[in-house]
C-alpha cells in the first residue's frame, strides 16, 4: 500500500514538472490560433473562442519569407552535416585504426579543439570572411561550421569497438584504405553517424551566435535569425503571427525528435560518459 | 610502438594513407578552430580595429582598460551570477527528475521526451513564449506569483529580476540534458550493490542513495555540472532577443559585450580581449572537472 502510495506521489511529481517542461509549447501553439482580443484576456484559455489559425500563419508565410528562412535552414544544416560526415569519417577511421607516426599528436589536437567553445574563433573567421568578401552569403554561414571535432571524436570512439578482424579481412580481399572507410565503416558506422547526424541538425538549425554575426540579408537568414529578425519588426504587436512564425520554426526539429528521440538521447549519452 | 609499426609489412603505406585520411579534418579543424583560436589570443595584445589600415602593438593594454571597465565588471560579475543560479537548480532538478523516472515503470519514454523536447528545440523561438510567459498581467509566471498571493513584476523589465528570469530559461532548457545524461550514469550502476545493501538489511530509499547512489554518481555528476556550466557561460540567444543586456546593463553577459565591442563598436582587438577572458572561464570549468574525476580515481 505504501509502495502504490509511493509510486502514485513519484508520477504525480513527474507529469507535474512535465506539465512546466512542456506548458512554453502549449502557450505557443494556443497562442498561434487566437485572434488579438483573446490573447491577452485575463483568463486564459486553451483554444480560441474564435479561430484565427489562418490569419495567424497567412501572416507569418507574408509578412517576412519565413518558407525562405526554412529553406535555408535545410541547405545549411544538410551541408554542414555532409561536410563534417565527409572530413570526420576518416580521420576517425585513421585515429581509432591505422598506425602511423603523429596519431597520438593528431588526437591531442581533437581534445584541444573539443574545449574551444564555437564562440572563441568568431572575430577571426569574421576578420577572415571579411578580407575574402565574404560575408552574408551561405558560405560564411557554413564555412566555421563544415569541422566538427565532437563528430571525430564520436565516430572514433564508435570505430574503436569495431573488430580489427573485419579491417583485416577487407585487406585480404584488396581492398584499399580509403575503400575501407567508405564501404566497410561507413555502412556499420551507420546508428552512430545517425545519433551524430541528429545532433549536428538540432545545433545548425538553432545557432544564432554565428548566423547572426555573419549574415545581415534578409533571404540568408536562418530561422533563429528570421524569427528575431521577425520580432524586432513587429516589436511585440502581432503576438499571433509571430507564435505561429515561432511554431512553424521549431515544428521540424520537434518532429524529428519526436521521430527519433532514441537516437538522439543516444548521441548525447555517447558524448562522455564512456 | 613506432618499432613495431616500422616492422610490419606496408606500414609505410598504411602510414601514407592515414595522413591523407586525417588531412582534410586536420587542415579545417587548423583553419576553422585552433588557428582563429590563437588569432584571437595575439588579436588581444593588439590595438586594432576592423578597417585600420595599421595594426600595432599593445602589449596588455586591452587587458588593462578592461580592468578599468564598469560595463565589463558587471558584465563578468552578471554572467558569473547566471551560471551560480542555473547550475545548481538545473543539475539538481536534473537529478531528481532522473531519479523518478527510473524509479517508475511506466511512462519512462514520454517523460523521458517531455523533459528533453525543450533541449531539441529553437531556443531563440522559445525565448519568445517565454517572454510571454513573464507577460507582467497575462503571463503564466504573473498569475502563479499572483495566485499564491507573491508580489509580481514586469520581470524581464525590471533590473532586480531581469537576470534571474533568463536563468529560469536556461533552468528549463537544459534541465532536460542533466537528467539524460544522469539516467545514463545511473543505468551504469551495478545492480548487485543495491542487492548487497539490502543484505545488510539498509533498504531504505534513503539508504540506497546515500550509500550506492551518490557515491557511484559522483563521476557522472562532475561531468554535467561540467557541461552545464560551460553551456551556461555561453548565455547570448535569451539576452540577444529578449533584454538586449538591458534594463540599465542588469542582463548584459559575457558573449553580449564581446559580440557589442566586436562586431557592432568594430573595436575587434578590444573583442577579442574579452574572447579570451570568456575562454580561461570555460577552459578552468573544464581543468577543474579533470582534477576533480583524477583525484576521485585514485582516491574514490
Amino acid at each position: 500500500m505504501a509502495d502504490r502510495l509511493g509510486l502514485l506521489l513519484r508520477h504525480a511529481l513527474l507529469l507535474g514538472g512535465a506539465a512546466v517542461m512542456l506548458a512554453p509549447f502549449v502557450l505557443m501553439l494556443s497562442i498561434s490560433l487566437k485572434p488579438p482580443g483573446e490573447i491577452f484576456a485575463p483568463e486564459f484559455r486553451l483554444l480560441p473562442l474564435q479561430w484565427a489559425a489562418v490569419e495567424n500563419y497567412t501572416a507569418a508565410f507574408t509578412k517576412v519569407p519565413l518558407l525562405r528562412f526554412l529553406l535555408n535552414g535545410f541547405i545549411v544544416t544538410f551541408c554542414i552535416f555532409v561536410a563534417q560526415a565527409v572530413t570526420a569519417l576518416p580521420m576517425a577511421y585513421a585515429l581509432a585504426k591505422l598506425r602511423w607516426r603523429g596519431r597520438d599528436t593528431a588526437f591531442l589536437l581533437v581534445l584541444a579543439a573539443l574545449l574551444v567553445p564555437p564562440q572563441v574563433p568568431a572575430i577571426p573567421l569574421y576578420i577572415a570572411l571579411w578580407q575574402l568578401d565574404l560575408l552574408n552569403t551561405y558560405a560564411a554561414i557554413i564555412l566555421p561550421s563544415t569541422i566538427s571535432v565532437f563528430g571525430i571524436f564520436l565516430m572514433r570512439q564508435f570505430f574503436r569497438t569495431v573488430p580489427d578482424d573485419l579491417i583485416a579481412a577487407a585487406r585480404m580481399d584488396g581492398l584499399g584504405e580509403f575503400a575501407i572507410v567508405w564501404r566497410i565503416m561507413l555502412p556499420t558506422a551507420a546508428p552512430a553517424l545517425a545519433a551524430f547526424g541528429c545532433l549536428s541538425f538540432i545545433w545548425n538549425w538553432n545557432e544564432f551566435f554565428w548566423p547572426y554575426i555573419a549574415v545581415q540579408d534578409e533571404h540568408l537568414m536562418t530561422p533563429p535569425l528570421g524569427i528575431a529578425f521577425f520580432s524586432n519588426a513587429e516589436a511585440g504587436t502581432n503576438w499571433g503571427a509571430l507564435m505561429a512564425a515561432a511554431t512553424v520554426t521549431t515544428a521540424p526539429l520537434a518532429i524529428a525528435f519526436l521521430l527519433a528521440s532514441r537516437a538522439f538521447v543516444r548521441g548525447v549519452t555517447m558524448t562522455g560518459i564512456k | 610502438m613506432a618499432d613495431r609499426s616500422a616492422r610490419h609489412p606496408g606500414a609505410r603505406a598504411e602510414a601514407v594513407a592515414a595522413w591523407l585520411l586525417a588531412l582534410p579534418a586536420l587542415l579545417l579543424m587548423w583553419v576553422m578552430l585552433l588557428g582563429p583560436a590563437v588569432a584571437v589570443l595575439l588579436l588581444s595584445f593588439t590595438d586594432w580595429n576592423l578597417g585600420e589600415p595599421e595594426m600595432g602593438w599593445a602589449g596588455i593594454g586591452n587587458y588593462l582598460q578592461l580592468a578599468d571597465d564598469p560595463v565589463f565588471w558587471q558584465s563578468l560579475r552578471n554572467t558569473l551570477i547566471y551560471v551560480g543560479v542555473s547550475v545548481p537548480m538545473t543539475v539538481g532538478l536534473g537529478l531528481g527528475a532522473a531519479l523518478l523516472v527510473e524509479s517508475v515503470g511506466r511512462g519512462r519514454a514520454f517523460y523521458r521526451a517531455a523533459y528533453f523536447l525543450p533541449v531539441a528545440s529553437t531556443l531563440l523561438a522559445m525565448a519568445l513564449v517565454w517572454e510571454f510567459m513573464f507577460h507582467p498581467t497575462v503571463g503564466f509566471v504573473t498569475q502563479a506569483f499572483r495566485a499564491i498571493g507573491l508580489p509580481t513584476t514586469d520581470w524581464l523589465q525590471n533590473p532586480d529580476t531581469a537576470l534571474l528570469a533568463l536563468a529560469v530559461i536556461g533552468i528549463w532548457q537544459n534541465l532536460g540534458l542533466a537528467m539524460v545524461l544522469f539516467v545514463a550514469g545511473l543505468q551504469g550502476i551495478p545492480r548487485d550493490l543495491y542487492e548487497a545493501l539490502a543484505m545488510d538489511g539498509a533498504d531504505g530509499a534513503w539508504e540506497r542513495f546515500r550509500r550506492v547512489t551518490w557515491p557511484m554518481l559522483g563521476p557522472a555528476l562532475v561531468f554535467v555540472v561540467a557541461i552545464i556550466a560551460i553551456r551556461s557561460f555561453q548565455v547570448f540567444d535569451t539576452v540577444a532577443v529578449l533584454t538586449e543586456g538591458g534594463p540599465n546593463k542588469a542582463t548584459e553577459v559575457l558573449l553580449h559585450t564581446m559580440v557589442q565591442e566586436g562586431f557592432r563598436f568594430l573595436r575587434t582587438a578590444y573583442g577579442a580581449a574579452i574572447t579570451v577572458v570568456f575562454l580561461v572561464f570555460t577552459l578552468a570549468i573544464t581543468v577543474a572537472q579533470t582534477v576533480l574525476l583524477d583525484r576521485r580515481a585514485h582516491y574514490g
